[in-house]
């Protein structure tokens, strides 16, 4: 039973990243405009070496 | 927007018709940001992403543009930049675009919320699958070491949780005790507390069972249950906000020999303003200089201009449609009649009864029960096994089953995905009460100008014109911008007729246009200027030969179809209208409508509604003018178009995005399925109830049982919602 004692810290931190991850797209406004970002992806104009 | 092409957009986008709100605002206008916000209504994809932001960064000191698809808007960051630039810049491309007033759109708040919703559903999401993942384990056998030490680890991410997430249920639950009342909320938040601290009980005690997953489950699915309720709500807002912010209300007056461009609201008592052709009037005032003709469609119903002179007096909200007028304000701001129509119609909203929704109805009469029903679980089983304990854990466990998941969940998905289905057909639904009360009509009252009828007169009788006299009105209706002329013009140029050369073409302020054809003077004008008697509009030929144009309202598309749709729903359509007798009962006899009123004023409209009501009838009415607001507020519920006033906007339920009258019908059959929908779901969980409470009380509810019913009954309830679509 002692792998009990890495398997659970390590699926809670691994879900605790992608909460992480998922605070820092709100913060950064990503859900803002769903519908836009779904057509973004097909635009033909890219940058090579965006500024942010 | 002052070269808007058509009356249409002229009348829905006017610089100067929202005398009230403007003057609420200028608080506000001092903070005004650096940023352009304009509307869109045509983006729908990548190409126009691109297209939008690649003209607008070629603009010279924009330094930003980015376009929010979602919303159909683009935020520019621009210095010393016009929003007029941008705007012939987009339409040059061929993108439709209209200057938004960004002091009336307060995005950045309303975002806020939804975030923090977000943030808090994301925190009850992980918590709630980490603590199912242990509660497995527990629930297939796990050892009596094993079992606490899960436990212990539940708690350590149920506390946090509960304490983060549940704060909107909790701050709610206080205000409704603090106002003495038991909200839908107080069982909630009970449910939740109750279930956190016994099973931090039951822990330290090495219990068998610990509910922390239910309490963090309850929190995931209300709070769900809530964002969609703000997001729906939100979404009608946003564009409600957007319809307001369309126009920026501006004035132009002489102010020490110069002609100044003020916002509405500095106007002063005195003033002489400027009204030019196409223009609204943002004040009541008197003409001193200049003839021309108002349209007054908006204030009384009348569809036809009216022509003014010197000493007129005219009232805030007519549209000036010929000649420039200079007009000495009488009366401005609170004391305009505009302002005064707005008193008029807040006490008419805050006159009508409150409308108690299906969701406020059930939780009146559930929340008590499930209170009565713990009580008495909790008292029952402490006197049956002396057990403090047990009691409290099955008072807790009857709490997490009837707690009202279906009140908190079904409703706003219902009301989401009917509003999401109405917004496709072009309707905005500004309150999600609006639907139920959409749903219970039995009588629809129609206003004639502007709602049944463009308000743009269509010529009625052309078959008396011959070829000749029809060519020369055809050249002298196209040299006017008067939109009966230019209606006219249309007419005619759809029969076939081939314009007449004329000569010395020009129009006459106020009176019409007169041109020299073989020799002779025509005209195109009114009865006395003409020299024939009578009213409305006259050809003249020379030599006293007149001719007579007829008008009559054309239909607004979609009219015929929804009165026809209405009535075969088995509502009694009626008419009521501030116009004359016979435009009235002509257009009332085109759609088949026998029940109708004309020459209404806006008391009459608003008493005839009164009737409807104290007569046990539930009303819908649908009406763009001033003189419809105070009937519009007072109806059980209202529809206004986009072209309507501002005033008439925000006394409606639900405003109607397009042209077309056809949507109108689908909206009833739409919020009849809703009602029928949202009435399911409640047959849903109390059927859900009915199972498990029975087990709860008899003590035979395991955390198990609590999660499965809690869940299995929120899941078809939004699934059942979702068949909304």
């Amino acid at each position: 039973m002692s792998i009990l004692g890495f398997l659970i810290p390590i699926s809670l931190v691994l879900g605790g990243v992608g909460l992480l991850a998922f605070f820092w797209a709100l913060k950064s406004r990503q859900f803002d405009d769903p519908k836009g970002d779904a057509e973004r992806i097909l635009s033909n104009a890219w940058d090579d070496h965006p500024k942010r | 927007m002052t070269s808007a092409p058509d009356i249409e957009s002229r009348i829905s986008a006017c610089p100067a018709c929202i005398a009230a709100p403007a003057a609420q605002d200028i608080a506000r206008r001092g903070m005004a940001s650096p940023d352009l916000m304009l509307s869109l209504p045509q983006v729908h994809c990548a190409a126009c992403i691109t297209d939008v932001e690649t003209a607008l960064l070629g603009v010279e000191g924009v330094r930003d543009a980015r376009v929010n698809l979602t919303l159909k808007r683009v935020a520019v960051r621009a210095e010393g930049v016009t929003p007029d630039i941008l705007v012939g810049v987009l339409g040059a491309i061929g993108v439709e675009a209209h200057e938004l007033d960004p002091d009336q759109l307060q995005g950045t708040e309303a975002d806020r919320q939804g975030r923090d919703y977000l943030m808090r559903i994301g925190v009850a999401g992980f918590a709630m699958m980490n603590i199912m993942l242990l509660s497995v384990a527990v629930w297939s056998g796990a050892g009596e070491a094993t079992r606490d030490m899960f436990h212990w680890i539940s708690a350590a991410i149920a506390f946090p949780t509960v304490i983060f997430a549940g704060q909107p249920f909790f701050a709610s639950a206080y205000r409704a005790l603090r106002g003495r009342r038991l909200g839908m909320d107080v069982p909630i938040s009970l449910a939740i507390l109750l279930a956190s601290g016994m099973s931090l009980y039951e822990t330290i005690h090495s219990g068998r069972h610990a509910y922390y997953d239910a309490a963090v489950m309850l929190i995931f699915f209300l709070l769900v249950g809530r964002y969609l309720d703000y997001r729906s709500r939100a979404a009608a807002r946003s564009a409600a906000e957007e319809l307001a912010a369309l126009e920026v209300p501006r004035a132009f007056v002489w102010r020490d020999g110069a002609e100044v461009e003020l916002p509405v609201a500095d106007l002063r008592v005195g003033d002489h303003l400027h009204l030019r052709a196409g223009g609204r009037l943002a004040a009541d005032g008197m003409i001193i200089e200049g003839r021309s003709e108002m349209d007054r469609s908006l204030l009384t119903g009348e569809s036809l201009p009216v022509s003014v002179g010197p000493g007129a007096v005219l009232a805030s909200g007519e549209v000036n449609l010929t000649g420039p007028l200079t007009v000495r304000l009488t009366a401005v701001g609170r004391d305009s009649s505009l302002h005064r129509m707005a008193q008029l119609v807040a006490a008419a909203e805050s006159a009508r009864t409150k409308y108690t929704t299906l969701a406020e109805r059930a939780t009146r009469a559930y929340t008590p029960l499930v209170h009565l029903l713990a009580l008495s679980a909790f008292g029952g089983w402490l006197w049956a096994s002396r057990d403090l304990r047990l009691a409290l854990n099955i008072a807790a466990s009857v709490l997490i089953i009837t707690c009202p998941c279906a009140l908190g969940l079904a409703v706003p998905a219902v009301v989401t995905a009917a509003s999401g289905r109405l917004f496709r057909q072009g309707l905005l639904v500004k309150d999600g009460s609006a639907l139920e009360r959409l749903a219970e009509i039995d009588t629809v009252v129609f206003d004639k100008t502007g709602t049944l009828t463009t308000g743009l007169p269509e010529p009625a009788d052309l078959e008396g014109l011959g070829e000749a006299a029809g060519g020369v009105a055809l050249a002298l209706a196209a040299g006017s911008s008067h939109p009966l002329s230019q209606a006219l013009a249309r007419a005619l140029a759809a029969r076939g007729t081939m314009p007449a050369a004329l000569d010395d073409l020009r129009e006459v302020s106020g009176c019409g246009v007169e041109a020299r054809y073989r020799g002779r003077i025509v005209r195109l004008g009114r009865a006395d200027w003409v020299g024939a008697e009578g009213e409305g509009t006259w050809l003249c030929l020379g030599e006293g030969r007149v001719h007579r144009v007829r008008y009559r309202d054309r239909l607004r598309e979609g009219a015929a179809e929804a009165v026809v749709a209405l009535q075969d729903l088995g509502l009694s359509v009626r008419l009521l209208s501030g116009d004359t007798v016979p435009a009235v009962a002509a257009l009332a006899e085109r759609l088949g409508i026998a029940d109708w009123q004309a020459a209404a004023r806006p008391e009459d409209k608003a008493r005839i509604l009164a009737d409807l009501a104290s007569g046990g009838h539930s009303a819908l009415m649908v009406g763009d003018g001033l003189n419809d607001t105070i009937a519009l507020a007072q109806a059980h519920v209202s529809i206004s178009p986009a072209s309507a006033l501002d005033a008439a906007r925000t006394a409606s339920d639900i405003v109607l995005l397009g042209r077309s009258l056809a949507p109108v019908a689908q909206a009833v059959v739409t919020a009849r399925n809703a009602r029928a929908r949202i009435k399911q779901n409640f047959v849903i969980s109390i059927g859900y109830n009915l199972v498990a409470v029975p087990l709860a009380l008899c003590g035979l509810a395991t955390p198990l049982a609590a999660a499965l019913a809690m869940s299995a009954s929120s899941i078809t309830v939004s699934l059942n919602s979702l068949r909304m679509k």
